[in-house]
């Protein structure tokens, strides 16, 4: 009969050792909306289960000179009800507010949202484009790496067994830099991305783009960076041909998969909708700071 | 008995109080198939297949036998092994043969999810576990899924004795073909020689699930006296004791079965899954077992309706006339014989007064779920096919949706397609409803478009049991056969109160057990406010009659002299003003003296259920970029006969509309290429969230039924036939792409406005 141990422990330190040491599979737990269903479906069955939320600076967000600290389990909810961090990234925060319904994001976080890995995570796609980077402790110490870093393929990650996330670091928006975040679904709330888009852009006085990022989910098995994308933004205004551009640009980076979500062809087309859509907002947010 | 033109007489009928099963149900209170408690119960499980057809080798339940806390397991063996015969136990047909393959597999599984052994432990996950270690030997065999694809020569054959029946000459030769329909008056030749425009077209569906909240739930005790007792959630009580009975092969005397509070049916539990197997295992463990479905157990492991393919060929006169219609409808019955063809073909021209017209159908099995019954079974499937196909000859003629179906109506006097002639109908009324709304006004802005469709069901009486108790306070208790899925205690204490003329408070209506109370039929068909409603009402007629008896005993003159008005006896005539009136209390209270307990009972076999007509209008606005639709603003016009309790009726017309509205959309079963199901859960099943509804307006329509004490006709089934075909015609109209394969998805609708090149 399969019975994991829980462990919530109040230190890193605590928590390495508990990562490091389990016998069998060990799992980090923040809000549980991923791991516990995967549990309850029979589709994981860790032997550990390593809680950090009483660990200090897991959840609660602070503007410090580096930019804007975020713990790793900090529920979608206080993220949605912080008027800083929603001011200065409406991207990233709207994003995470999109994570299935309101009890859902009593608990969802971003760490879960990344580290559970899936393609199609909302909150991930915005994190990326913001420049985001992630607190990564284990038995070795703390190293800081980008987002984009951490998930390799679909389930899996870049973090060793006895490694997890602290936190999160977003850079602080200087000028006018600002950003946006759109999914397709085929309702409006309760689904998974069939296409997820991110962009952040910074422009200068006369609306010309200066730097971008553009960065898609659920189109292919991991998020991806389109650096051609930021290419073609970066030096024009928001004009129809740089749009079309963009369009064609999302379109030719997708490797999407046909499945009960949505076809290739579907996916595709869909891709270069959103990145047109997202870019246009985030340009009217950018050009109004 | 109250003259039902006369609306305004009535006191009670009409209002809209609160449900007596209402605080319960809002505090959490109320007991579902899966809250019910039997001391010393255990847990059951089950083992289902993971292919979609294959031989069963070899069942070997050792090790599970051996795990600690195991009790019992069971599998085709412990169950009697049942003959061929025809049930009408249920909503439609069911062979009890099938029944009992379809609970417990014998010899080869049909589908995915097919169950094939159980498993009754001291706790669920030593049941999961003892499921899990239940070993399986398959010999898996080619499947077939698509009904096409399953009617075609060579295809995967699922049973081996039948033979299609309805053709000339019956074959030789097994298919998957069950039978060949039929429905045919006038000369289509000369209909369409006579039409100016014809549409023609083929159109798809895929099966939906009834998605109802509460998953399959019961808990069973099998006495060593050989007693029964079940509690369980299901649309009818009896049926589960005639169908445990008859698959266990023992007396309906030895079964009490006990309705639950259910969590929502809509025709998906008017059968069993779980009751017969929860029985066996208690048979063997010698302890009460429970039984609850998971989620994906309900989708892979009972049964959607049908997914079907449709051929229409319709057409007009300029005038709008319509000279002919034709429909052919394929549907898919599952692994067993049995889906909706007949009210599929019976209802899809109902709404139409032509002169020549067809309906041809196939049954067809394949390697899916056995179908269930959702909500007027099979019409929303033709219908939304004919009611397409309707909507593009209007535009070919120029003429208005809503005028051309005035001017074909069928009203009082038109003979049907499938036989009979419509008396006291208000589809007319209906369409003039949905025209006179003022949703109607609403301007459309760029990829916006309205639709419109109808839709017809029978509805249907039946029988049905009542029982009325006045109190020693003079109160009632009220006891029916009929388990409440819509509100229906609510309405039946509402007639009883109307009759006796007391306040609806003073009425308790509860659901009787199988002991408790004479044989009713399920809950289906749209039919407990009819039937089970006029058994109430001559059961409270009864108590009216008593009640003046024991008036005129108290008065000592005769009972004719003795009237009832507003809850209270009154002598009249002659004797009119000569004694002071006695209330319902008044009398319950001296009962004693005058010859005993009031009570009363009444069985029935209703006749003359009044159909049910729904007309829609819809706004959609199409996004063309993703193909996403969004629904705008919604109107649901339907004549209900008399609304009992119009809040109530509402519900029912804006949940046919909603579960439509998510049949239209997004609802479907995909299946992997080994014939899996890939979406068993709700987050890819598609049912409608609230944040992806208008609020649905319901327009009632009151032409009584002149067979139902009050003018009831059955609400619940309609309101689910119109919407698919709604939308789809919005859809057109907002982008001039006629969508026909359901469900139109955003792939769907955004690969369909490419290929148009819109
Ligand atoms: C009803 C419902 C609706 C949903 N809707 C959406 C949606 O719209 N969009 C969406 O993207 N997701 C959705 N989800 C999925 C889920 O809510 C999100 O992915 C959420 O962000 C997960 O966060 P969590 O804190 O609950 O993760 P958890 O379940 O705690 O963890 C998820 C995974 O990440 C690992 N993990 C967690 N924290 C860390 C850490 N600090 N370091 C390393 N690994 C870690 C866990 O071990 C696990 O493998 C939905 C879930 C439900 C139940």
């Amino acid at each position: 009969m399969y019975s994991p141990t829980y462990a919530a422990p109040t230190t890193v330190d605590e928590a390495v050792g508990l990562l490091a040491n389990a016998s069998g599979a060990a799992r980090v737990l923040s809000g549980g909306t991923d791991l516990i269903i995967q549990m309850r479906s029979g589709r994981l069955r860790p032997e550990v289960i390593v809680d950090i939320k009483k660990i200090a600076g897991t959840i609660g967000i602070r503007e410090e000179a580096d930019g804007w600290h975020i713990g790793a389990a900090t529920p979608g909810a206080e993220i949605g009800e912080h008027a800083g961090l929603c001011a200065a990234w409406p991207g990233v925060t709207e994003a995470v507010q999109l994570i299935g319904s309101t009890q859902v994001q009593g608990r969802a976080s971003f760490a879960g949202n990344l580290c559970n890995a899936s393609p199609a995570g909302d909150s991930v796609p915005g994190l990326v484009a913001a420049g985001a980077l992630a607190v990564i402790v284990g038995k070795n110490g703390k190293r800081t790496v980008p987002v984009e870093d951490v998930p390799v393929s679909p389930g899996r990650t870049s973090l060793a067994a006895d490694e997890f996330v602290y936190e999160f670091i977003i850079p602080k928006a200087s000028g006018k830099t600002s950003d946006a975040y759109l999914r397709f679904i085929p309702r409006t709330e309760m689904d998974i991305a069939v296409v997820g888009c991110g962009i952040t852009v910074t422009l200068d006085a006369s609306g010309t783009c200066t730097a971008a990022k553009v960065c898609l989910g659920a189109v292919a098995p991991t998020i991806l960076v389109l650096d051609d994308a930021a290419k073609i933004l970066i030096g024009n205004k928001l004009d129809d041909a740089t749009l079309a551009k963009l369009d064609a640009a999302a379109q030719a980076a997708c490797k999407p998969i046909d499945d009960k979500r949505g076809t290739i062809e579907f996916r595709t087309k869909v891709a270069g909708v959103l990145a047109r859509r997202v870019a246009a907002i985030a340009f009217e947010r950018a050009a109004a700071r | 008995m109250n003259d039902i033109s006369l609306k305004d007489a009535l006191k009670v009928v009409g209002t809209r109080p609160v449900r007596p099963d209402g605080v319960d149900k809002v505090m959490g209170r109320a007991q579902f198939g899966g809250d019910a408690v039997m001391p010393g119960m255990i847990f059951g499980s089950t083992v289902r297949s993971p292919h979609a057809h294959a031989r069963i080798i070899k069942i070997d339940t050792s090790a599970a036998e051996a795990m600690k806390g195991v009790r019992a397991v069971v599998t085709a063996a412990d169950l009697p092994n049942i003959t061929s015969e025809e049930a009408f136990v249920g909503e439609g047909p069911m062979n009890f043969r099938d029944l009992s393959c379809n609970l417990m597999a014998r010899d080869k599984v049909l589908y995915d999810g097919h169950v094939v052994a159980a498993v009754a432990a001291t706790s669920t996950s030593i049941a999961r576990a003892a499921a899990e270690a239940i070993k399986v030997e398959y010999e898996v065999l080619p499947h077939v899924i698509n009904e096409m694809e399953a009617m075609q020569p060579g295809a995967p054959v699922l049973h081996d004795d039948i033979f299609t029946s309805g053709v000339d000459p019956k074959p030789t030769t097994p298919s998957n073909v069950v039978k060949r329909m039929e429905f045919a008056k006038g000369d289509l030749e000369a209909g369409f020689a006579a039409a100016d425009k014809i549409v023609e077209r083929t159109y798809t569906t895929a099966p939906v699930h009834q998605a109802y909240i509460e998953p399959h739930a019961c808990v069973a005790a099998f006495n060593p006296d050989g007693q029964c007792q079940v509690i369980c959630s299901s649309q009818g009580h009896f049926m589960v004791r005639a169908y445990c009975a008859k698959l266990l092969g023992i007396d309906i005397s030895e079964i009490r079965v006990t309705p639950a509070e259910i969590g929502g049916g809509f025709g998906g539990k008017t059968l069993v899954y779980l009751e017969p197997l929860a029985l066996a295992l208690s048979r063997k463990a010698g302890r009460p077992v429970r039984m609850v479905m998971t989620r994906e157990e309900v989708f892979r492991g009972s049964g959607p309706t049908s997914g079907g393919t449709i051929n229409v060929k319709v057409g007009a006169k300029m005038d709008g006339t319509i000279t002919a219609a034709h429909a052919e409808v394929i549907l898919q019955a599952g692994a067993y014989p049995g889906s909706p063809i007949g009210p599929a073909l019976m209802t899809c021209w109902a709404m139409y007064d032509i002169e020549n017209a067809s309906a041809v159908g196939f049954d067809v099995v394949s390697n899916r779920p056995k179908v269930a019954a959702y909500r007027a079974p099979g019409a929303p499937i033709s219908t939304y096919a004919t009611e397409s196909a309707v909507d593009e000859l209007s535009r070919a003629i120029g003429m208005d949706p809503i005028e051309l179906r005035l001017k074909n109506a069928a009203k009082d006097g038109t003979k049907a397609l499938y036989g009979p002639t419509f008396q006291n109908i208000g589809y007319v009324e209906t369409l003039e409803a949905a025209k006179n709304h003022p949703n109607l006004q609403a301007k459309l802005g760029p990829n916006q478009g309205r639709g419109v469709a109808a839709g017809f069901w029978f509805n249907i009486g039946g029988e049905s049991s009542a029982s009325l108790a006045v109190n020693e306070d003079g109160t009632i208790a009220l006891v029916s056969g009929s388990p409440d899925i819509g509100g229906s205690r609510a309405s039946m204490a509402m007639m009883a109160a109307e009759v006796l003329g007391v306040n609806v408070e003073r009425v308790r209506p509860i659901i009787g057990d199988t002991a408790s109370v004479g044989f009713t039929f399920v809950t289906g068909g749209s039919r407990v406010t009819f039937a089970t409603g006029t058994a109430v009402c001559d059961a409270s007629d009864d108590i009216v009659k008593q009640l003046r008896g024991r008036a005129a005993k108290l008065w000592e003159i005769d009972v004719e002299a003795v009237e009832w008005r507003d809850g209270s006896a009154y002598p009249a005539g002659d004797n009119a003003g000569k004694f002071e009136p006695l209330s319902l209390a008044d009398i319950a209270v001296k009962s004693g003296r005058t010859g005993g307990p009031i009570a009363a009972k009444a069985t029935v076999n209703a006749q003359g259920a009044g159909p049910g007509w729904g007309v829609h209008v819809v706004d959609v606005e199409v996004d063309k970029e993703t193909g996403h639709v969004k629904i705008l603003r919604y109107t649901a016009a339907q004549d209900v006969g008399r609304a009992i309790h119009p809040s109530y009726v509402e519900g029912q017309v804006q949940g046919g509309a909603v579960q439509g509205i998510g049949w239209a959309l997004n609802e479907e079963y995909i299946y992997d290429k080994d014939g899996r199901l890939d979406n068993g859960g709700f987050l890819d099943y598609r049912v409608p969230v609230a944040s992806d509804l208008p609020k649905i307006d319901v327009a009632l329509v009151e032409v009584p039924n002149p067979r139902h004490p009050f003018g009831a006709k059955g609400v619940g089934e309609v309101p689910i036939v119109p919407p698919m075909a709604a939308i789809a015609n919005a859809i057109f109209d907002a982008t001039g792409v006629r969508m026909t394969s359901l469900p139109m998805s955003p792939p769907k609708v955004r690969a369909a406005l490419d290929a148009a090149g819109k």
